[in-house]
């Protein structure tokens, strides 16, 4: 019998022949009707990447991306039917692509894009809203991450480039490295430049920690660590939550 | 096997298949659109706004989860994460209808992303049914099963694909999805009579009808090969068999698919309209 196997295996390889026993309405062999079936997993497949990773898109170009995406699905079919999630594996075959060699920021560029759409489908909680507290009161608390938040660590200047090519308006990106926090108030995840050293104080926001003690502990570790930048960030950008981990608001 | 009377029943009426652009123009002014199918993959994220818009529609709408991934066809066992992400989207949307393909997209190296063809034989149909019950118990509900778009045909195929679906729908209690679009297609690719497949169609199993639009291409030897787009109006040949089968079955839920280069609402609520003279005709 025509096994799925072997069906499957012809359909991600363009040079593979058709299986036997694939017939037009006279018998003939399948040929160009075969063809349609693969077209359909590798135009589809690519176009979830290219929806996915739109700032690849426009650094590679058109041309590139699309080959080099059809190079990506064959290798790395997704995993499960939510192609909402599909690419997770995209930054890291960025990264060991050899004609990509010369771009070696565009391994994080593809992390940014996926922490944003992973974020986008994140769990939905009610963000920490400060009110009238005062300040004391403020670093009483104990927040921790939302589900939405997520950070993106990089060698390179991966939010300004981010930046640069999806509003032109945007400065030109330097050479220093970057670290990104994304965050989501409602819907729409946002990307932001975390200040140096920040990303010491994200790890002890774990819903146990008073803020002033994870405060404390941070600049410790760094004392250069710009705390009235960070914390404004992190109160004003809707990163933190006082929800329990699991609990739907 | 399932009581076969459905629980909550889609309303027999047009709907839309629903895409995110058209969110506020459907709450607004629904116009001729009285429910709304979604591609149950797209809700399986933890939240974000995707779920919480279909929230806010399924206050509006009866709304029709219709799978696209669950391979039901597949040789491969179903894959039971995915089985619990669905069930887990029917138990807190609780959709007036659940529909999958009768096709396959799992193999070894992952998952295929199209509605695959299968071999129309004993050996499919015992796999497909059991394959349903599991699907049946897993949701305790009744799902109903789309006829596919064909581009190639089977050798080792000893039924025909009327009969395939109706012994499915008798061993399992499953009501069917009849894709009027998909016939069409098939008929056309396979060079044979769409309007004998509808007149051999079990339509007591219908619980849906889909139109849709399709491309045109030629396959090796000339032969017209339609391909299932999606991406336009629905063709004329296909509303002259949707006009048929209603004559035949009476109103039944009829959904318009338009998935690709997805026009402005009015485009897709004259669809709509055109499809509700049909259903309802207004009285002379």
């Amino acid at each position: 019998m025509t096994g799925q196997s072997a069906f499957g295996t012809a359909l991600l390889d363009p040079n593979a022949a058709v299986p036997p026993g694939l017939t037009d309405p006279h018998g003939r062999p399948a040929g160009r009707r075969f063809d349609v079936y693969r077209n359909n997993v590798t135009v589809s497949l690519i176009a979830a990447l290219q929806a996915g990773f739109p700032v690849i898109h426009k650094l590679v170009g058109d041309e590139f991306f699309h080959a080099m995406a059809g190079v990506f699905i064959r290798a790395h079919p997704p995993a499960d039917p939510r192609l909402a999630l599909y690419g997770t594996g995209f930054p890291g075959f960025l990264a060991s692509f050899p004609p990509l060699a010369h771009l070696p920021y565009l391994a994080d560029v593809a992390r940014l894009e996926l922490g944003l759409r992973q974020s986008y489908h994140a769990a939905d909680v009610t963000p920490l809203a400060l009110h009238d507290l005062p300040p004391h009161a403020i670093l009483a608390l104990c927040p921790r991450l939302s589900p939405a938040t997520l950070t993106v660590q990089s060698r390179h200047p991966v939010w300004s480039i981010w930046q640069r090519n999806t509003d032109p308006q945007a400065a030109k990106p330097g050479t220093g490295a970057e670290t990104v926090l994304i965050t989501r108030p409602l819907f729409d995840p946002a990307p932001h430049l975390l200040p140096q050293g920040g990303i010491a104080l994200l790890r002890r926001l774990k819903g146990r920690t008073p803020l002033a003690e994870a405060v404390d502990a941070a600049q410790v570790a760094d004392p250069a660590l710009d705390i009235p930048a960070l914390l404004t960030l992190l109160l004003t950008s809707g990163a933190l939550t006082l929800d329990a981990p699991g609990v739907i608001p | 096997m399932l009581d076969e009377t459905p629980r909550d029943a889609l309303p027999p009426s047009v709907g839309v298949g629903y895409k995110s652009t058209h969110f506020q123009g459907l709450l607004n002014a629904p116009g001729p659109v009285s429910w709304l199918e979604v591609h149950a993959e797209n809700y399986m994220g933890d939240g974000g706004r995707p779920l919480a818009r279909l929230r806010a529609l399924a206050e509006r709408f009866p709304i029709s989860v219709h799978g696209i991934g669950l391979s039901i066809g597949g040789e491969r066992p179903l894959d039971r994460a995915h089985l619990a992400r669905l069930k887990h989207l029917c138990d807190w949307l609780n959709p007036a209808s659940f529909s999958e393909h009768l096709a396959w997209s799992t193999h070894d190296s992952g998952f295929l992303n199209d509605l695959l063809p299968l071999p129309y034989t004993q050996a499919t149909l015992g796999r497909v049914a059991s394959h349903i019950d599991q699907v049946q118990d897993t949701l305790g509900r009744r799902m109903l099963l789309e006829n596919p778009s064909t581009y190639l045909a089977f050798a080792q195929s000893d039924m025909t694909e009327v009969a395939f679906l109706g012994e499915l729908a008798h061993r399992t209690g499953c009501g069917l999805l009849l894709d009027v679009n998909n016939v069409f297609v098939s008929a056309t690719n396979q060079q044979t009579d769409p309007r004998g497949y509808l007149d051999a169609f079990p339509l007591d199993h219908v619980g849906e009808l889909h139109l849709g639009g399709h491309d045109a291409q030629t396959d090796d030897h000339g032969a017209p090969l339609l391909i299932d787009s999606h991406g336009a109006p629905v063709a004329n040949p296909v509303w002259a068999l949707y006009e048929h089968t209603i004559a035949r079955a009476g109103p039944r839920p009829t959904l318009i698919e338009w998935d690709t280069d997805v026009p402005a609402l009015p485009a897709l609520q004259a669809e709509a309209a055109r499809a509700a003279a049909i259903l309802a005709p207004v009285p002379a």
